[in-house]
């Protein structure tokens, strides 16, 4: 790793996705004089964001209340959410997708002309903006294509961000990040920094997240002493198409799709869920019920009917079948025409004529660097957005359809306040951090360049244990023996981890290089995760333990946090209460007469 | 399936800092008829020889990183299934039409600039505030730009191009297809803006309507199509003597 150039800027964004783009149009648009760097491992409209199908969350439609989103929100994260960030959230949401809107993002309409919604899990009424089932990619691709026409915003595409700089003051200012077309570090230095590089969902074997989701800022913030907030809750979404984990999206049963067991029964009524309507009845699906229950109760629902026996055997492990095919050929080609692409390449079938064989899927990261409702960290300096951020509205299980959103409220947010630290700290030592870029370099080298080949391991040998570890320990349902085995694991890797073997020392774009760093940040957020999860002994939305099997508000109504340990022992796990404003804690209840009294 | 089935990847490697040509390296791998080209090239790289240089991210056909040319063809990698080959070998290059940065990686760069080129981005003379609401758009106007904005960047329209190859002015069938979709959007009003350059050198008069642009194309999209109904709409602009002042809307 050779030393590169020093980079200036005002505002260092590291991640091109929907939150690293929000933020970085925030501050074009708003601070014309500033000139905005946003870093990105890959070409941001490869950011993982593009995958995303189903839709997102915003409260516009008469029939609807910003009300009603808080409550769906908070009761649907078992009251773990943070009730001041989730209100900010929802009465932020129909303006900032609006915005998009006007940005041109190619939003599904009725004949009328307004954007089309549907409902999705966990929801009283629908709320759901949606593009066809291309939502994230057409919301990615949108704000990228916006930010092409800011001449501020100047982008590092293919820079590998391995490590914050902090100044002599405490504050934040800016990366080291590997050039992967060179190979050099360059030190990209700004006033203040954002972390937007998504969520951490490869940590896990069978993952609907793209192959650079591996936690990269989560790890960064960690080790520079911020706190990962809440890891032991990591969302299962209940449609994935065994072998691959490709997902299919929650918007399939937002439609009226089925979700049933080996004799074709609709599983769901036995689990407190309510009980079915018939597919023809015109009032199906209904709302905040059955198939639209939320995502953690149905991925939990398809263990016990496994564990009862009532689950289909294939050669790619157990599934239930998605039943898409009472909606018809054309409206399955209309609303979820992706749906049917996937299904038919990726598991040779055709949900017109075919049920889809789904199973439970790692999808999403609730827990993330801790910050506050301004998206800041602890850090002065340092902020934070989207997945790899922790707010949180989130709590114990989020809904479909609010992380999209969640990318556009929090990435303005970020922007905001990160620009504005910028205007009031504008000093720094750029000497200082260049040092220390350079001392990363040097890191990097001395821990992959310069190793012996003799005896190390390769990458696949350590990151399959480490898939194994946590899928068996840390799953669906968990219990103390479970999360020590993976906790034990994740320690003895981080040791063999230290002797890694890499075939490639060469300088331009090493991908062996960037994935023997990916798995030091895939060990960093398991460690978290597993060490939170040991810690919570309550059942908690996606958090549930066989051996504390109830929710514990007296004890743990509150977010662990996570500290790591530079001495290389088990993280420190604190926790902090859960603020609630007008909601206080209640049962979470699903099926009819489920959802928001009212007065 | 017999699990000792293999099939053979004849891949193409070449390194700047250590080669002076490019070169082709045979790879035996388990065959599985699940599996697509994708990973077995993961495979390889993962337990074989960890310099062995691709992008990937999604494998589901949308994040458009994996394009390389499959016998011949440019193809999504991850969407390309070895039983569509099996039992007899797959060569697997990086897209032509590119330079090559290393093995089956090329230079980007020239295509994002060709996208920024076409101003693919809302123009209007009047923005609304957000408080007014969403802009109307009837699903007959959503349809007329729809596809074109289901583009996803994969570039197999450039390498499948005989003109993107030898032609730097011309913009491709890709960045000319996503300023045509803007162009269609009842939104926009910047038309005028962006056929001026369309119109300038060879950005649009280079393409010799082959179509093989459109028959590549993973997700449907018709390049080829966009680009003949932009010469039609360039070529009125050019007519009117471009008097007809910008933003206007179509």
């Amino acid at each position: 790793m050779s030393h590169g150039t020093t980079h200036e800027h005002d505002v260092i964004i590291i991640g091109g996705g929907g939150a690293g783009l929000r933020a970085s149009i925030a501050i074009a648009q708003e601070n014309p004089s500033f000139s905005v760097a946003c870093v990105s491992k890959v070409y941001p409209m490869r950011s993982h964001t593009v995958t995303a199908e189903g839709g997102a969350a915003a409260s516009i439609k008469p029939n609807d209340t910003l009300e009603d989103h808080i409550y769906d929100t908070i009761s649907g994260a078992d009251w773990l959410a943070d009730q001041d960030a989730v209100e900010y959230f929802v009465h932020q949401a129909p303006p900032e997708m609006v915005q998009l809107e006007h940005w041109g993002c190619p939003w599904s309409r009725e004949p009328d002309g307004s954007v089309a919604v549907r409902p999705f899990g966990g929801m009283k009424i629908e709320r759901t903006w949606f593009a066809a089932d291309k939502t994230g990619f057409h919301m990615l691709h949108s704000l990228f294509q916006t930010t092409l026409k800011y001449g501020n915003i100047v982008r590092y595409d293919e820079h590998f961000a391995t490590r914050l700089l902090i100044d002599d003051d405490g504050r934040c200012r800016g990366c080291a990040a590997i050039e992967l077309h060179t190979g050099r570090v360059k030190a990209i230095l700004g006033k203040s920094v954002i972390i937007c590089t998504g969520g951490a969902g490869r940590v896990f074997p069978f993952t609907t997240n793209g192959a650079i989701k591996t936690g990269d800022g989560m790890s960064m913030a960690y080790r520079a002493g911020v706190a990962l907030k809440d890891m032991e809750f990591i969302q299962y979404h209940p449609t994935g198409l065994p072998g691959t984990g490709i997902l299919i999206t929650e918007a399939s049963r937002g439609e009226g799709g089925i979700l049933v067991n080996k004799d074709g029964y609709r599983y769901l009524q036995d689990y407190d869920l309510g009980q079915p309507l018939d597919v023809s009845d015109p009032r199906h699906p209904l709302k905040r019920a059955m198939e639209l229950g939320p995502r953690d109760k149905l991925s939990q629902c398809f263990i016990k009917e496994r564990w009862a026996g009532r689950t289909i055997e294939t050669r790619d492990g157990h599934v239930v079948h998605l039943d898409l095919r009472h909606l018809g050929e054309a409206k399955i080609d209309k609303r979820i025409p992706f749906v049917r692409e996937l299904a038919r390449s990726y598991a040779g079938i055709d949900p017109v004529h075919q049920p889809i064989p789904v199973r439970p899927v790692v999808h999403y990261v609730m827990g993330g660097i801790d910050v506050d409702s301004n998206s800041a960290t602890t850090i002065p300096g340092l902020y934070a957005a989207g997945e790899c951020a922790c707010v949180s509205i989130n709590g114990a299980n989020r809904l479909g359809s609010n992380s999209l959103t969640e990318l556009l409220v929090f990435g303005a947010q970020a922007g905001k306040h990160a620009a504005r630290f910028a205007m009031d700290h504008p000093d720094y030592n750029v000497s200082a951090l260049e040092t220390q870029a350079e001392d990363e370099g040097a890191r990097v080298r001395r821990a992959f360049f310069d190793a012996p080949r003799k005896g190390g391991e390769r990458i696949v040998t350590l990151r399959t244990e480490l898939h194994e570890a946590m899928e068996n320990g840390a799953g669906i349902y968990r219990d103390a023996e479970s999360l020590e085995a993976a906790c034990a694991t994740v320690a003895d890797l981080q040791e063999r981890y230290a002797k890694l073997n890499i075939d490639d020392r060469t300088h331009s774009f090493n991908t062996e290089l960037t994935a023997a760093l990916e798995l030091g940040s895939l060990l960093d957020c398991a460690e978290a995760m597993a060490h939170s999860g040991l810690q919570r002994t309550e059942s908690r939305g996606s958090h549930q333990r066989l051996d504390h099997t109830e929710r514990n508000d007296e004890e743990f109504l509150a977010h662990s946090l996570a500290f790591h340990q530079p001495d290389g022992s088990v993280p420190r796990i604190e926790y902090k209460p859960v603020t609630i404003t007008k909601w206080p804690p209640g049962a979470r209840t699903y099926g009819a007469g489920s959802g928001l009294k009212r007065e | 399936m017999d699990a000792k089935d293999t099939m053979t990847l004849e891949i193409f490697r070449y390194h700047p800092e250590t080669d002076s040509e490019p070169r082709f390296q045979p790879y035996e791998v388990p065959y599985n008829e699940d599996w697509v080209v994708l990973d077995a090239i993961n495979w390889i790289k993962d337990h074989v020889d960890g310099s062995l240089t691709h992008r990937w991210s999604c494998r589901m056909g949308v994040c458009g990183s994996c394009g390389m040319m499959v016998n011949g063809e440019p193809k999504l990698t991850c969407a390309a299934f070895l039983k569509d080959y099996y039992p007899f070998g797959i060569k697997v290059e990086p897209l032509v039409n590119f330079a090559v940065e290393r093995d089956l990686v090329v230079d980007m760069d020239g295509f994002m600039d060709k996208l920024q080129e076409v101003k693919p981005y809302i123009i209007r003379d009047d923005v609304n505030d957000t408080s007014e609401g969403e802009y109307r758009q009837s699903p007959a106007q959503l349809a007329q730009y729809k596809q074109y904005s289901m583009c996803i960047n994969c570039m197999l329209c450039y390498a499948a191009c005989p003109v993107a190859g030898h032609e730097d002015e011309f913009l491709g069938p890709a960045a000319l297809a996503l300023g045509h979709r803007y162009n269609k959007d009842s939104r926009d009003q910047g038309q005028a803006e962006r056929l001026d350059v369309m119109l300038a050198g060879e950005a649009i008069w280079g393409c010799t309507f082959v179509g093989e642009c459109t028959v590549v194309c993973p997700k449907h999209v018709d390049p080829a199509g966009a680009i003949q109904q932009a010469k039609a709409m360039a070529a009125q602009e050019f007519f009117k003597g471009f008097v007809m002042p910008k933003g206007t809307g179509a």
